[in-house]
């Protein structure tokens, strides 16, 4: 099929000779692995920036009063530390960064269907993030409404809203690319051979992953334009005066940005369930219920977006509807939780740095889970409503939970994409540090916000200064050890030792071809005969 | 990378029958908003209604529906090696689609000369209901009219690809897909036309 030739092992794989040269032969891509490593490293970098605007909002509040910034840039502080570390870290995060570099190869195939559009949505994602920064120095001054945007204060402030509405729109066309492009790839471009049933669980929850984004995407789409039109032209839905309904803003919103929060933790789901089988010597347990669970999360997650807006003034019929579907979500995560504990029950566990970091995913997606189900609740919902006890939960979810297993899809398959391998020690060092900064931030912010501590707020009354103090320093703990890991992992990368093409001992096809990957994954079209986590038939046990 | 090329038709078709999916969603969210406040305010929308040109929203209905056939022969016509044929009927479809715009613009200028548009003084002395319904129209068709802009920039393109024996008889699913949008501009506006201009009937 193609005078191309593989480079044999050891040699630069697709780092090797690019179609243009130097950066172009990177920007101008189709390869599903260069594209990955684009979204890698920006990804890597706006966390970075995102978590220095944390570091500095905890700093703030490690005294009441004014700290280090007052109200305006505190607002506008805490603003930028949820749009970039949602739309331009954890909603991208692993699905185009890690789905692009290992889903076409756990599949089989060359490539994603449509490598253009791929580039294309990278592109997207570029200039959305550059939009997104853009409108900090322009126009009225950064956007100080929070990450949701809410009407009427959005549509009201001189800060310049419009442009970040622009942004949002621009990286939702991006995300929703994306999402085709994937499915479009799970359905046409299997080897021969990789049944339904034999596709690795990473892949299950892309797949599940890449609907969501492609049918609730466009919700957010209209939203923002709309709220675009509403700042630009005055056309007034959300306006009472003009006779609009600022609810209306809440729940298109969330018909988008609840669903969302799957497209953020399904991916993460999916690198844990990958991971434990590997690192337990065992297959995993129930895959087919994880698979239904990826899919039932996909489904259940698109009809409790209102579980939001308790306190919106909707009527007490639609809080009790969206309360009790809230908890039929809780179901099928429980369902991957036992499933995971079982996988390792009597499994041959080693203990390496990405089991590490899928442990840690288990510990806090259960808590972080548990405290939802207060908020999922009606009734204790409203004592803890936008207090620092949602924070918590929030980070412990998507922080604890997807941030977790971007970092251990990072020690899991980096070393396969560059072919060298990290400190394991100091990978573990790190891990071990970041788990008590983590533990010691959130929790304080469980506890401060059940005593009633509002969030949003630059200030606060003398009697949280204590659990706010503990706070701060825990997050002093957490960035020092994520400076840890990066280091660590970026200096492996370039540095390290050359690593084996199959480190861990996984069964899966991304094991079973060279590392670095040669520039078309396969020297000859794969043909699979065995499921993912088969270790007997992939000759590992 | 190689002189390898993937083509798979199918895969081509599934990916856009997606994309459709996401833009039937992206106007979902404008019709949502019409079905709740048409709940809230039944009365003002079909006053509001009245206002509407019923004749310019029809005249463009048949100018889209007849564009949508233009589109769907020219299909045909390429698969049976009639290019010229094929061809002249996009460019009947790119006209049709000019036809629309001209005539919005004229629905437009006459809604916006009665002092009718979002913002104006007049349109705040209404009943706030009719302030709903006039937004939404101007948001609604104001979208749907990009969509046929886009929609003709597209079949240009495709036009472009013909006559560089890019698209063919035997490999015509960018025009095929061309097609499926233009049919889904056509679409949208089936609903939208009832929606706004017929509500009184």
């Amino acid at each position: 099929m193609s005078e191309v030739t593989t480079p044999a092992a050891g040699s630069r794989g697709f780092f090797g000779e690019g179609n243009y040269p130097g950066i172009f032969g990177w920007i101008f891509s189709t390869d599903h692995k260069r594209i990955g490593l684009l979204y890698f490293w920006c990804i890597v970098a706006f966390f970075c920036i995102g978590a220095l605007l944390g570091l500095a909002l905890r700093l703030e509040l490690f005294a009441p009063g004014e700290t280090i910034m007052g109200p305006q840039t505190y607002n506008a502080v805490f603003t930028l530390h949820g749009v970039i570390m949602i739309f331009l870290f954890i909603i991208p995060g692993i699905p185009a960064a890690f789905g692009n570099l290992i889903m076409p190869i756990q599949l089989g195939a060359r490539d994603v269907a449509f490598p253009k559009l791929n580039l294309f949505s990278w592109w997207l994602y570029i200039t959305g993030a550059i939009l997104a920064v853009t409108s900090l120095f322009t126009g009225g001054g950064p956007p100080d409404t929070g990450w949701t945007f809410y009407v009427p204060f959005s549509a009201q402030t001189s800060t310049n809203v419009s442009l970040a509405a622009i942004a949002v729109f621009v990286l939702g066309f991006s995300s929703i690319l994306t999402g085709l492009n994937f499915v479009t790839t799970i359905h046409r471009l299997r080897a021969e051979g990789m049944t339904w049933m034999r596709i690795p669980l990473f892949t299950w929850s892309l797949y599940a992953t890449a609907w969501i984004q492609i049918l609730a995407t466009p919700v957010i789409g209209i939203t923002v334009a709309l709220l675009f039109a509403e700042r630009m032209l005055g056309t007034g839905l959300f306006d009472p005066s003009q006779g609009g309904d600022p609810i209306m803003f809440q729940h298109l919103f969330w018909i988008y940005s609840h669903p969302a929060v799957y497209i953020m933790i399904l991916p993460g789901m999916g690198v844990i369930s990958d991971i434990i089988p590997v690192f337990a010597r065992k297959p995993a347990f129930g895959y087919k219920a994880i698979v239904v669970s990826s899919i039932a999360i996909a489904f259940a997650g698109s009809l409790v977006w209102a579980h939001h807006m308790y306190t919106s003034g909707m009527s007490d019929l639609a809080v009790m509807v969206f309360s009790f579907l809230t908890f039929l979500v809780a179901i099928p995560s429980a369902i991957k939780v036992f499933n995971w504990l079982a996988t390792l029950y009597q499994g041959s566990i080693l203990l390496d740095p990405p089991l590490l970091y899928a442990l840690s995913f288990i510990l806090l997606f259960t808590i972080g889970g548990l405290t939802g189900l207060i908020l999922g609740a009606a009734a204790t919902d409203v004592h803890v409503h936008d207090t620092y006890f949602v924070v918590g939960h929030f980070h412990f979810v998507m922080f604890g939970g997807t941030g977790m297993a971007f970092f251990a899809a990072m020690h899991y398959w980096l070393p396969k994409i560059y072919g060298r391998m990290y400190d394991k020690a100091v990978a573990t060092v790190a891990w071990a540090v970041i788990l008590v900064g983590f533990l010691i931030t959130y929790i304080s912010m469980k506890v401060v916000g059940m005593m009633g501590m509002p969030r949003r707020y630059y200030d606060y009354v003398p009697e949280f200064t204590g659990l706010n103090q503990l706070a701060t320093i825990g997050s002093w703990i957490l960035a020092i050890g994520l400076v840890l890991m990066f280091v660590n992992i970026i200096h492996g990368l370039f540095r390290g030792p050359k690593a084996e093409s199959n480190p861990w001992g996984g069964a899966s096809l991304e094991w079973q071809i060279p590392s670095p990957p040669p520039t078309e994954n396969f020297d000859e079209d794969p043909v699979v005969t065995h499921g993912p986590y088969d270790f007997r038939k992939a000759g590992i046990l | 990378m190689s002189g390898h090329v993937h083509k798979d038709y199918t895969g081509a078709k599934f990916g856009m029958w997606l994309f459709l999916f996401t833009e039937v969603l992206l106007f979902g969210g404008l019709f949502i908003l019409y079905s709740v406040y048409l709940a809230r305010y039944p009365q003002e929308f079909i006053s509001a209604g009245k206002e509407l040109n019923v004749w310019f929203g029809g005249g463009n209905t048949l100018v889209l529906l007849t564009s949508s056939l233009f589109v769907a022969i020219s299909i045909t016509a390429l698969r049976r090696g009639a290019t010229t044929l094929c061809l002249n009927l996009l460019g009947a479809t790119i006209a049709c689609a000019a036809i629309f715009m001209v005539n919005k613009f004229f629905e437009w200028s006459a809604k916006i000369s009665h002092g009718i548009y979002p913002g104006s003084a007049h349109l705040k002395e209404l009943p706030p209901g009719e302030m709903v319904f006039f937004n939404l129209y101007y948001l609604t068709t104001g979208l749907h009219g990009i969509h046929v802009v886009i929609g003709a920039l597209i079949i240009a393109w495709a036009m472009v690809l013909i006559k560089r024996g890019r698209v063919t008889a035997d490999d015509f699913v960018i025009l095929e897909n061309a097609g499926l949008y233009w049919h889904l501009v056509d679409l949208i506006w089936i609903f939208i036309f009832p929606l706004y201009y017929l509500i009184l009937h």
